[in-house]
């Protein structure tokens, strides 16, 4: 196998990385620093929307290992969990190389408004089940995402998604395996299902939105509208054989990506920057 | 199968030394415990279709859940920095820790549910408070360098006890402490580079590794537990090769390790006795608070309630989904009979 910078072969399994083959964020700092991967600023903000949805959701998810219903699952959002925080750090990484920033800069010393999240993602767990709706609108939004960006004019983009994609298809069939059980469970999760999509559906309607960035962006993005039509039928699908309706749940404003955000992201971005603002300058 | 493993054990004689034998034993069970003397002298190893002495089926019950109980409950004070870790890389480290610990557990409930006792049982007993885990656990993790100390010396202990029990006699605890043993050092490793970095960082952040060290040492050395002369179940478990080496031979040993490696980070061990006795071979160091060991063991550390609470509340607020996924396992197995029933009759 060669060891020279393969970014995504998307032969690689995503569970089995050998150190020479997968692309760490350390690699995409060094390609910055050696200037063979500099983004422009319009690449390094839409990276920033990316690895800031992936960063806020993993600090979500970190939340329920060791409080999990089971001890498979604390391994199971674990997983995810990292998965997440892996593609945040990449994104993160080469985002700031448009502004010479790295990766702690940016998730530590940044200010609410300065980040692009979507509200979706800041979003508070609730109980197992609004974790799994939140997951199910997440990877199903992810998955063609990612795939399409695989096929992104910018390789440093396209890579991140080809490793990302991976790992985002068994985010979506755990999702999707575990609304059809809570759905098909008890009475009990059936209603508390139905109550966490009721929570979270609102917020899937911001991924979807173009502006401004996204048409300047030509081939080297995705336009979120794009992506609108699979996501309906995948997560169609589900539903259907789940018997789950949402068709009654209002799309929330959103205004993530603009800065705007919701109430929540302020404590989780206190408890996530705390330690790092102690010390400002010291190495970890 | 498993309900011969239970008879051949409980027919059996309990530890010769507690109950003697009243019966005589039948001429299957006599073949099992003459087998099993036969493994137990080759230092082989035995199986779970194995006849085996019902004492030292219990024996390992006891020791394999306790184990599996304290990296279940050790998640927590780790996972308690997870939010706040001072950068992406710590934070990711830390998260594929506590995420292999909750993996360990599993592999451990795994091995002691060869033994004939259920997850779900063993489970019960630790939220009921009935089952013990380790006792460093109920100490709290309050800054950072915590995850350094945790890492490096509760780790450290662990893997100087769990190294030797890969060679246990029975072989699904002493394989699943191979794999454990290996993710083990890789959190030593990261425990250490914590620890390191933080020594040669501003002054506070060296205060702080230094103040983690100085209260994570006394409790790692008691990881070993009590003192040889005061060990109730040491003798049998090496009898039955399931321990290979004393308490406080491991202790010896494992403080030897730090202190070299102390002297690599550039901190100070909080025990101005500790010295190599160049006549016994052996690392001495000062005494140990075996009072304040026993009041945490019985229940009364910093956070022996907040541990307990914490899992408790877990299983119980996950009790739903578990029954849901029953439920829906059932449904989907019931249908899956009523298609192939359906087919059949076609």
């Amino acid at each position: 196998m060669n060891q020279q910078t393969n970014f995504g072969d998307s032969s690689a399994s995503a569970t089995r990385i050998t150190p020479g083959f997968a692309l760490r964020p350390e690699d995409i700092a060094l390609a910055a620093e050696q200037g063979t991967a500099k983004p422009g600023e319009d690449v390094g903000e839409y990276a920033l929307r990316l690895g800031d949805d992936a960063l806020i959701l993993a600090q979500r998810l970190g939340h329920w290992i060791s409080r999990a219903p089971e001890l498979e699952e604390d391994v199971a959002l674990g997983n995810i969990a990292l998965d997440q925080l892996g593609h945040a750090r990449s994104f993160l990484t080469y985002a700031g190389a448009a502004w010479g920033k790295t990766e702690d800069e940016l998730a530590y010393f940044r200010r609410e408004s300065e980040f692009r999240s979507a509200h979706l993602f800041e979003q508070p767990n609730g109980d197992f089940a609004a974790t799994i709706a939140r997951q199910f609108i997440v990877a199903n939004y992810q998955f063609p995402l990612y795939r399409e960006l695989t096929k992104s004019s910018d390789p440093m983009l396209a890579a991140i998604a080809a490793k990302a994609v991976k790992e985002v298809d068994y985010h979506l069939d755990h999702s999707t395996q575990w609304v059809l059980r809570l759905a098909g469970g008890t009475a009990e999760s059936r209603r508390r299902m139905e109550a966490g999509l009721k929570l979270m559906w609102p917020f899937a309607g911001e991924l979807f939105e173009d502006d401004e960035l996204t048409a300047r962006l030509g081939g080297a993005g995705v336009a979120p509208s794009s992506l609108k039509d699979e996501f309906d039928r995948s997560t169609g699908a589900v539903l259907a054989e789940a018997e789950l309706d949402v068709a009654g749940h209002p799309m929330a404003t959103g205004g993530g990506r603009h800065g705007h955000h919701s109430e929540y992201l302020g404590p989780v971005l206190a408890e996530m920057q705390v330690l790092a603002r102690e010390f400002p300058g010291a190495g970890w | 199968m498993a309900r011969n493993m239970q008879q051949g054990g409980r027919s059996a004689p309990r530890n010769a030394a507690e109950a003697p034998v009243v019966e005589a034993l039948s001429a299957e069970d006599a073949a099992g415990l003459e087998n099993f003397d036969r493994i137990i002298a080759k230092d082989s190893r035995v199986e779970p279709r194995d006849w085996m002495p019902e004492a030292y089926r219990r024996s390992l019950v006891r020791q394999i859940s306790q184990h599996a109980h304290s990296e279940i409950i050790g998640m927590q004070p780790e996972a308690n920095w997870i939010t706040r870790a001072p950068s992406l890389k710590r934070k990711s480290i830390l998260m594929a820790k506590v995420q292999d610990e909750a993996g360990h557990g599993l592999y451990l409930y795994s091995a002691a549910e060869t033994l004939g006792t259920t997850r779900d049982d063993m489970m019960d007993a630790l939220v009921a408070g009935k089952a013990r885990y380790s006792s460093i656990f109920n100490y709290p993790t309050v800054t950072w360098a915590d995850m350094g100390a945790i890492g490096w010396m509760v780790d450290g202990a662990a893997i100087c006890n769990q190294v030797p029990l890969c060679r246990a006699s029975y072989g699904p605890y002493g394989r699943a402490m191979v794999r454990v043993c290996k993710e083990e050092s890789f959190h030593q490793r990261q425990g250490f580079e914590i620890l390191l970095e933080l020594a040669n960082g501003t002054p506070e952040q060296r205060a702080m590794a230094q103040d983690a060290v100085n209260r994570w040492y006394a409790p790692s050395l008691m990881m070993f537990g009590p003192p040889d002369d005061d060990s109730p179940n040491s003798k049998q478990s090496m009898a039955w090769n399931i321990k290979r080496f004393s308490n406080d031979e491991l202790r010896s040993r494992f403080v030897g390790m730090l202190a070299e490696q102390v002297k690599v980070l550039g901190l100070e061990l909080p025990d101005d006795q500790v010295r190599f006795d160049a006549d016994t071979k052996k690392w001495e160091y000062g005494p140990l608070d075996w009072e304040e060991f026993k009041e945490v063991l019985a229940g009364r550390g910093p956070c022996n309630a907040q541990r307990l609470e914490r899992r408790r509340s877990a299983h119980e607020d996950g009790a739903w989904v578990r029954e849901a996924a029953a439920a829906y396992a059932e449904k989907q197995a019931a249908q899956h009979t009523a298609a192939n029933a359906q087919k059949a009759a076609a």
